[in-house]
């Protein structure tokens, strides 16, 4: 099996830094399918598997772009890391997402690629984007809606609340509860069973049950662009940025 | 069915153990950030606690812009079963 660990303090956001490591590893994934019959994607920080898209960054850029050249500088980045998470989906391994803490945002995308995602108690899930005016730019919509109903989709992202582990199992998002700083065990036992079986029917079986859905994630990168050149979307982001509140991602 | 005074013990202890300080420093009418002087993570694992300990699914904004322990323990009960 072959482990991804993300350990990028404060909270594993997903900038260009990541991106860049983030792409490095899926230009792999071929040699690592060729050798290995499972993937975990993991966090080695306290109480975080990722906080998602890193918006400091994202406004920092921003601020002394004009507005065309912030919706290019946006989509290309968002092209680069649709080719990272659909490589990630589309991998013939079997993808196990062990999750705990904080699983937000493109975080929550990153860990919706996988085909099993195993969560600790203590877990929570969020597509806070709707309070920057913006949806989720990492595939989140098309891939729960794949996975989940509908009624889910709408709870999560029109509220912006997160969602624990237990209820986030209840809805049929988590595949496993693990007891707090278990999950990376239950991963990895749950790992050690599915490279028992025949890689080739294992990814037969994955390529028939889990198709990729490009036209939507397609779709999702343009609706993502035309929503971020409101100027709504700039003052949220700086809100956020200075934001001392414990709960910042709440409007 | 428990009382408005007992969920609002109950979050007291759960609050006073997570955060270890003496259960006798925290009153109802404290204010629950301040009072504990938390952060957004910790924010979070108390939401996640609370819903353990109760049962219930309590949204994020159901917590935000809580003034005291008294007013979360209210919103709370609004959700016991």
């Amino acid at each position: 099996m072959v482990e991804l660990e993300l350990h990028r303090a404060p909270g594993n956001e997903i900038g260009l830094e990541m991106l860049e490591e983030l792409e490095q590893f899926t230009n792999e994934l071929d040699t690592f399918s060729r050798e290995a019959s499972a993937l975990i994607i993991h966090s080695s920080l306290p109480a975080i598997f990722s906080a998602g898209a890193d918006l400091r960054e994202l406004y920092r850029g921003a601020l002394p772009l004009d507005a065309a050249a912030r919706v290019a500088g946006i989509r290309e980045f968002l092209h680069r890391i649709h080719a990272v998470l659909n490589a990630l989906d589309d991998t013939p391994l079997t993808t196990i997402a062990a999750v705990h803490g904080v699983c937000f945002g493109g975080g929550f995308e990153l860990a919706l690629t996988c085909d099993l995602i195993i969560a600790d108690k203590m877990a929570r899930f969020c597509f806070p984007e709707l309070r920057l005016g913006l949806i989720p730019g990492f595939g989140g919509i098309p891939r729960l809606r794949r996975d989940l109903g509908n009624a889910v989709v709408r709870d999560l992202l029109l509220t912006g609340r997160s969602i624990n582990a237990q209820k986030a199992s209840g809805v049929g998002l988590v595949s496993q509860l693990a007891a707090e700083g278990e999950a990376l065990r239950l991963a990895r036992a749950t790992a050690e069973q599915v490279i028992k079986f025949d890689r080739t029917t294992s990814a037969a079986a994955k390529r028939f049950l889990k198709p990729i859905p490009f036209e939507e994630l397609r779709r999702e990168i343009d609706l993502f662009c035309e929503l971020s050149t409101k100027p709504a979307v700039m003052e949220g982001l700086r809100r956020f940025v200075e934001s001392t509140d414990a709960l910042p991602y709440l409007p | 069915m428990r009382t408005i005074d007992q969920t609002t013990d109950e979050v007291l202890d759960l609050a006073a153990k997570h955060f270890k300080v003496k259960r006798e420093s925290l009153a109802p009418t404290d204010d629950f950030f301040k009072k504990l002087g938390i952060d957004s993570l910790q924010a979070l694992e108390m939401l996640t606690r609370l819903e353990h300990h109760f049962g219930i699914e309590l949204p994020d904004y159901e917590m935000q812009g809580v003034s005291d322990f008294r007013t979360l323990a209210g919103r709370i009960q609004a959700r016991l079963q």
